[in-house]
């Protein structure tokens, strides 16, 4: 199969407004005939089925959660980029363009990006409108901060829960639509398949999961927007709920998944404590502005913090990248603190950890200064830790944030099923083997509010679709293999829980597919990972019943998931013998240990198609030409 | 450490639950306090024992999905803190817990410490937005919000959902759920022009869910886990009569364009 990714033609600037021209168009009394069911309701889901609700379609809303307000985009911390220039600092929508592709190490498409970038400001000022509260100076302007990657200031931010404004301002507008009755919400409902009838989406298999009752919807379209693929890894900053079962589904019905392989690892995390940890908490990249990272010169050096003098400290991010500083982006902090700890000069009681001090800040700006900015962030340290970080530094540890691979789309968000839209995290769009900080949000957003309203016309405009009822052979098949599932995990009967299997996984792909792969550890971590998908499968134990509220079951159905979806991570790792962004292969660097990029190889996207149970995946290639931007090693130096 | 848990065990909305006791054995202090159900749990599950349902989700205090009461208090012992945030250093080893779910007529138990929160949902759906179709809106700068007005409204847009104002109240009330969301919108001039159709319709919502008046016991802000005061409540109560006072009559076209 050919990966067709419709880039419309012309130049960079123009495409988006000619292609939004060269669509086609539902008449407004048409919307209503249309039918679109939207899984998730984050960022992307909540904005889309909003948006497409005030166009007129009629749509329907699934989530696994009790309320469409608790997906994990809420937790975003830091903020949202935009290319407004507020700050005359020199911004433009092309250098968030450049910004973006540079920060993904060149693997993401041009075409892309650059609409993101187009679109960012239309986002802030939708926010704006629907009563977002971002920051503000005191003549009433919007405020902005720098982040990761960038040399200018152009993250718009509400203190330090801008996720969760953004989310409740795309909340609010999809419980407006709810209210009018435009939108039919499903909560507490889990997606468990895509149904294709004559290989178009038609529609979900999902489980009430009030009363395990499962049932199958069918519309004209469907778009998933359900989220990232972190917690693969066990401990990850993802919620614990977050899961990679509805674009696994999907990828098993034919949608082809997109470099699996590229995970981001955030660099400021609070490290683990112990093995009863069941998620890590991330301390937004925001931090590194006023925040200055470094280890003791001396291996070991276990002195309290504040007695090592200047002369024994290594800032090692200054001292690395001088222009950039403590903002370089996230896969180089990560690696350099990974670093610094692999020579021994790690702190705390595990070694895993380097300091993020604000000492200096506070001397200079006034501890009052500081609480403003970040207060929020200090409590939460503080209270997870036990330590005060206006008066010792913070200990910081990479941790898995976010997963920029995912279910491949085209330039109209739409994947290798016909009628199958993926929008946010789910997809691989935006950004390439590295997302810089700031910018989840912001595709989330364009996606939803500004993309898939669009180009999801384009598609039901042209569609010839057949009317499908629930009897039909392969709606009833989709459902019974669902319903199968089910009963299969509650009947194993075994005797470990669903998480000891996950916890055990992570670990694999941590050790052996995390911030440094190789071919022994990835071809190692193949091996094991089919041995406790094994085990699982004969000995999980799912006590009670399907028919009912079962929270074991829907975590043991999520991990089977996650263990098939970690061997394909590791097997994209492995193909791609290059470094780039967040993959980083120890074979392949530079003499003075940075990511090794092999263009004339690997500038393409890799997209894997499921071939059926025991058949090795097809690696689908996309190729990546860059026509605007010169491809060049990254340096942040 | 270790500890006696009694939890609230209810199979579902229609039968009756009842308090069971639990040893939480070898919990690590710095565990949180879901972190140490995960451990109970993950023993039950593997004795093939039904394990705890609980709400949770994020685990850093935001999503607002934990909801339990420890010892009688919504979210427990830690002020300003979600159930996800109390960490069991808090506690004194050998303890007894007593855990269960909201107690309130509108929040009917779904199953063991979950309940069904939807009513909150439709308060939201009966006027806590603004309507601003996507597309179209002007330049982000043009409105102009001081620095004070922009800091109170996230003040009270904090608030994560999670119920505990109603748990925590004597009258089972969602006045500071409520209050908070009106508030918000009502501290911002894109507020303006839906606030006092937001109010009745906001308020109504209220009543009709089952929720109990407010009697300013001020419970909910010492629950609150983002400490959101009641002062928000004299302000919908404010506009309230404001909005009594100089009443258009509210009919289903006029509620808003879309």
């Amino acid at each position: 199969m050919e990966l067709k990714s419709k880039i419309p033609a012309g130049p960079l600037e123009q495409k988006w407004d000619s292609h939004r021209f060269n669509m086609k168009l539902v008449n407004p009394a048409n919307k209503r005939k249309y039918h679109v069911i939207v899984v998730g309701a984050g960022l992307a889901g909540a904005s889309a089925a909003a948006t497409m609700s005030e166009l007129g379609y009629r749509v329907s809303c699934f989530v696994y959660h009790d309320s469409p307000r608790r997906a994990h985009s809420i937790a975003a911390q830091g903020g949202i980029n935009a290319a407004k220039n507020y700050q005359n600092d020199g911004d433009s929508v092309r250098r968030l363009f450049y910004d973006t592709i540079k920060g993904g190490d060149f693997r993401a498409r041009e075409a892309n990006v650059y609409r993101l970038a187009q679109v960012s400001v239309n986002i802030i000022d939708q926010c704006v409108a629907q009563g977002v509260p971002f920051a503000r100076e005191y003549g009433g302007l919007l405020t902005n901060r720098s982040f990761g990657g960038a040399q200018v200031s152009r993250t718009f931010y509400a203190r330090g829960q801008t996720g969760q404004q953004l989310l409740l301002g795309a909340y609010q507008a999809l419980e407006k639509q709810i209210g009018r009755g435009a939108i039919t919400m499903h909560t507490l409902t889990e997606m468990l398949d895509v149904v294709l009838v004559d290989g178009v989406a038609r529609g979900i298999v999902a489980r009430d999961l009030r009363t395990g009752a499962i049932t199958t919807h069918l519309a004209d379209a469907v778009v998933l927007a359900t989220g990232g693929y972190g917690n693969v890894f066990f401990l990850s900053t993802n919620a614990k709920q977050s899961n990679v079962t509805a674009t696994w589904r999907a990828y098993k019905r034919g949608a082809a998944f997109a470099n699996p392989c590229f995970t981001q690892i955030h660099p400021t995390c609070i490290p683990q404590a112990g093995d009863h940890q069941s998620k890590l908490t991330l301390m937004s990249e925001s931090l590194r502005n006023d925040g200055r990272c470094w280890a003791p010169v001396k291996k070991g050096d276990t002195r309290n913090p504040r007695d090592i003098p200047e002369s024994e400290r290594d800032y090692f991010l200054e001292r690395k990248y001088p222009s950039f500083g403590n903002l370089a982006p996230r896969d180089i902090a990560s690696r350099a603190a990974k670093e610094v700890c692999d020579e021994g000069r790690g702190v705390g009681d595990t070694g895993l950890g380097v300091f993020l001090d604000f000492a200096e800040a506070i001397k200079r700006l006034g501890e009052q200064a500081i609480r403003e900015r970040y207060g929020n962030l200090f409590e939460m340290y503080e209270r997870i830790t036990d330590e005060n970080p206006y008066q010792q530094p913070m200990r910081i540890y990479p941790a898995v944030h976010y997963t920029m691979g995912g279910t491949w789309v085209d330039y109209n968000l739409m994947s290798t099923i016909p009628g199958l839209h993926v929008l946010g995290e789910a997809n691989f769009s935006d950004h390439g083997a590295n997302r810089l900080g700031a910018s989840a949000l912001m595709q989330g957003l364009a996606d939803g509010y500004f993309v898939i309203p669009v180009t999801i016309g384009d598609y039901l405009a042209q569609a010839k679709l057949a009317p499908v009822t629930l009897e039909h052979p392969e709606v009833r098949a989709a459902e019974a293999a669902a319903n199968e599932r089910m009963k299969r995990l509650i009947s194993i009967k075994g005797k470990r829980s669903a998480d000891s299997f996950h916890r055990d996984l992570g670990k694999v792909m941590w050790d052996k597919c995390g911030m440094a792969r190789n071919t022994e550890s990835l071809t190692t971590a193949i091996q094991e990972i089919g041995a406790l998908k094994e085990e699982f499968w004969r000995n999980v134990s799912v006590p009670g019943s399907d028919a009912d509220l079962n929270q074991a079951l829907e975590k043991a159905n999520r991990v089977a998931d996650f263990m098939e979806l970690g061997e394909l991570m590791c097997r994209d790792a492995l193909e791609r013998e290059e470094s780039c962004g967040g993959h980083f292969r120890t074979e392949h660097q530079t003499p003075d240990g940075e990511a090794l990029r092999n263009d004339d190889a690997f500038a393409h996207v890799a997209a894997w198609q499921y071939q059926g149970e025991g058949a090795s995946p097809a690696r689908l290639v996309e190729p990546l030409t860059f026509e605007s931007v010169q491809l060049s090693q990254r340096s942040y130096k | 450490m270790n500890f006696t848990l009694k939890v609230w065990r209810q199979a579902s909305t229609a039968s009756t639950g009842r308090l069971e006791t639990y040893a939480a054995k070898n919990i690590p202090s710095d565990a949180s306090f879901l972190e140490m159900i995960d451990i109970v749990n993950m023993n039950l599950e593997e004795e093939g024992k039904e394990p705890i349902a609980f709400a949770h989700d994020c685990r850093e205090g935001i999503c607002g999905s934990c909801s339990m009461m420890i010892d009688g208090v919504a979210h427990g012992p830690v002020k300003g803190a979600a159930t996800c945030q109390v960490h069991m250093r808090t506690f004194q080893d050998g303890q007894e817990i007593t855990v269960e779910p909201w107690r309130s007529v509108a929040f009917p138990v779904l199953k063991d410490l979950i309940t069904d929160r939807s009513a909150l949902d439709r308060i939201i759906q009966s006027g806590g937005y603004i309507s601003a179709p996507t597309g179209g809106a002007r330049d982000a700068n043009e409105i102009l919000i001081g620095k004070e007005d922009a800091d109170a409204a996230m003040d009270a847009a904090v608030c994560i959902g999670c119920g505990a104002c109603v748990a925590a109240c004597p009258n089972g009330s969602a006045s500071l759920f409520t209050a908070a969301k009106l508030s918000h919108l009502a501290h911002l001039p894109q507020g303006q022009p839906e606030r006092y159709r937001r109010v009745e319709l906001m308020v109504a919502q209220m009543d009709e869910e089952h929720f109990g008046h407010c009697t300013l016991f001020g419970e909910c802000q010492e629950a609150c886990p983002k400490q959101i005061s009641i002062d928000v409540i004299s302000q919908m109560n404010r506009d309230f009569i404001v909005a009594a006072a100089t009443k258009k009559p509210v009919t289903a076209s006029s509620l808003g364009s879309g």
